[in-house]
């Protein structure tokens, strides 16, 4: 198998095998998904003891819970018993402890063995009991926080969070940064929309500079039109900051895109700078700015919001959109099919309007009525049926192949080339070292 | 003709008008500040400031229509249509504002290439007479399926 991953990836081009064959699949699951970090949640989450959100980990039902000391622990969602599910629903509390639906097992909110009813009469002399540690839930061998942002693995050794993440952490400090507290909190609505296509299709399009100005025409022109409207009858007025965020589609035309850069890091992880409306000078973002100055001080402000980043792939599973305080996570259900979670946060401190500037993204874009995604999801469809036809073999990442500058294991995109395709073929060249396991 | 058959009548427009795509005509149906609002849940009380599936001024509106008659809309190239029932028609309320609120449910069947949806819940108008007509200055839009995972998306008005 091994020597088949390595004829799969070429360095410019892939085969599409890679996004079609479900054995594939079931091996990116064992050695990627089930093995790397996985962002589970937000420790906000599950504010109070027992709280509990389900996460999908690879093929893996897990559940995140909060135990009565604070902590936080990833369980497998299954009774050691006769495997039936310990938590049926998305979301909840468990109370002070797990109750099996079935036969009454009981369970610390760690996973440990709480009890079995009439255990001294019905395992005396057996192998089960309290110290069995097969009578316990499963725990994910490994949990850890960054920033209050949950992550677990399911492999008992391998780097920890920070080295996994590398650079990518960005994304979690310019959130959070972005706070006058220092941190953020969750907003408690989950949207959920299914993509019928492979993960990896999902992954290539978050920084494919290249498509936004072809896929999202329709929206950008509309929100222009409306957007010079309302300026128009405004007279001195201008539409709020959201039409912007939509206009950009069609006023950032394609060769502008190449103005922008991807920074590509080990792991597969990547970063798009460059955000639409950076910094405005607008009422509520110069009263935030205030804020934020007689917190950290003007040179500390200054770095904060010159942090200029679009997009952070953490691979092989987390968006982020960290300048608006949102992220997605994907979830392969299978092959050609993949669930994205979509949550936004509220920096701590700020003041409502900077919510509300997230929030417009949140709605507009991200929801499942999206003013955007639509077309993704459309491209993103027809690109897995495609996949499928034998009129060709291979997918290609060859834009500015060879022009793309390598400095300490960091491939940047060259001067004035940020539709490079190095993000795709940086991804792939981490999936190929996990694939071998 | 009855309040209460003159409220069914206009409702059945609404939706006819979604059903045959008639997107300004049923942009028209809102007073000038008019919403449609979709929220994620039920518990949900303003469509101010809070996450929402929907919650669109006539000016968004008109972003979504212009969109989806775009040529370059990639989305909507494929055969999709609707077919909307609305029913359960109860007037709630009757303000001294002459402002009436109306509850109602609807199910909605989409086709998008060979692809069935189902969508169903209530409606929920607040309606207010101008010369002689209708006018929706809030369609509040609580869908049974809000929670459940989207397969595909909405991409116009349920």
């Amino acid at each position: 198998m091994e020597r088949d991953i390595v004829s799969l990836v070429e360095p410019d081009r892939v085969r599409r095998e890679v996004y079609t064959d479900p054995a594939l699949f079931d091996l990116e699951m064992r050695r990627i998904h089930e093995t790397v970090w996985i962002y589970c949640g937000h420790e906000t989450q599950v504010p109070r003891p027992g709280d509990y959100y389900a996460v999908q980990i690879g093929r893996q039902p897990m559940i995140m819970v909060r135990d009565k000391d604070g902590r936080i622990h990833v369980l497998y969602n299954r009774c050691p018993h006769r495997g039936n599910m310990m938590c049926g629903d998305r979301r909840g509390n468990t109370g002070g402890f797990f109750n099996c639906s079935y036969h009454g097992w009981t369970f610390q909110h760690d996973g440990g063995l709480r009890s079995i009813p009439m255990m001294e009469s019905g395992y005396e002399g057996t192998r089960f009991g309290r110290d069995n540690p097969d009578c316990s839930m499963k725990k994910a061998p490994r949990v850890e926080r960054y920033r209050g942002f949950v992550f677990a693995s399911l492999a008992a050794r391998g780097p920890s969070l920070l080295e996994f993440l590398g650079e990518s952490k960005i994304a979690f400090d310019d959130m959070c940064d972005r706070a006058p507290e220092g941190e953020v909190e969750i907003v408690p609505n989950c949207f959920r929309v299914i993509q019928h296509s492979n993960w990896k299709i999902f992954l290539e399009n978050q920084l494919d500079a290249l498509h936004p100005s072809v896929t999202h025409q329709s929206t950008g022109r509309a929100a222009h039109e409306v957007e010079q409207e309302i300026a128009r009858k405004a007279k001195k007025g201008t539409a709020p900051l959201s039409y912007h965020m939509l206009s950009a589609f069609a006023t950032v035309t394609v060769d502008k895109w190449d103005a922008f850069q991807t920074l590509n890091y080990p792991h597969g992880h990547c970063i798009l700078t460059g955000y639409m409306g950076l910094r405005p000078q607008d009422p509520d973002t110069l009263a935030y700015d205030k804020i934020m100055i007689k917190t950290y001080g003007q040179k500390r402000f200054e770095e904060i919001v010159g942090v200029n980043i679009h997009h952070v792939l953490i691979y092989p599973g987390l968006s982020v959109q960290s300048a608006l305080q949102q992220l997605r996570a994907i979830r392969p259900l299978g092959v050609d099919r993949t669930l994205t979670e979509i949550w936004h946060f509220r920096l701590k401190g700020a003041p409502e309007p900077i919510y509300r500037r997230s929030l417009a993204y949140y709605n507009l874009v991200n929801s499942p009525a999206t003013l955007v995604n639509a077309d993704d999801l459309e491209n993103f469809w027809k690109c897995h049926q495609g996949l499928a036809s034998d009129g060709g073999d291979w997918v290609t990442f060859g834009r500015h192949l060879g022009r793309d500058i390598e400095k300490n294991g960091v491939v940047e995109t060259g001067p004035n080339m940020g539709t490079s395709e190095a993000p795709m073929r940086n991804q792939m060249k981490a999936w190929v070292q996990y694939m071998q396991g | 003709m009855d309040l209460q058959h003159q409220v069914e009548q206009f409702l059945y427009r609404q939706a006819d008008l979604l059903d045959r795509k008639q997107w300004q005509d049923w942009i028209d149906l809102f007073t000038p500040d008019g919403i449609y609002w979709m929220p994620p849940d039920a518990t949900y009380q303003t469509w101010d400031g809070q996450p929402a599936i929907f919650a669109e001024d006539r000016n968004l509106m008109t972003v979504r229509m212009k969109r989806v008659l775009h040529p370059d809309a990639w989305s909507q190239r494929p055969l999709w249509e609707t077919s909307h029932v609305v029913s359960n028609v109860v007037i709630e309320k009757k303000h001294k504002s002459g402002e009436i609120e109306v509850r109602s449910r609807f199910h909605m069947m989409e086709l998008r290439r060979d692809d069935v949806r189902h969508f169903a819940g209530a409606y929920s108008h607040r309606l207010v007479k101008v010369k002689n007509q209708f006018g929706i200055k809030l369609q509040r839009v609580d869908m049974t399926n809000a929670q459940a995972a989207y397969d595909y998306v909405l991409q116009v008005w349920v």
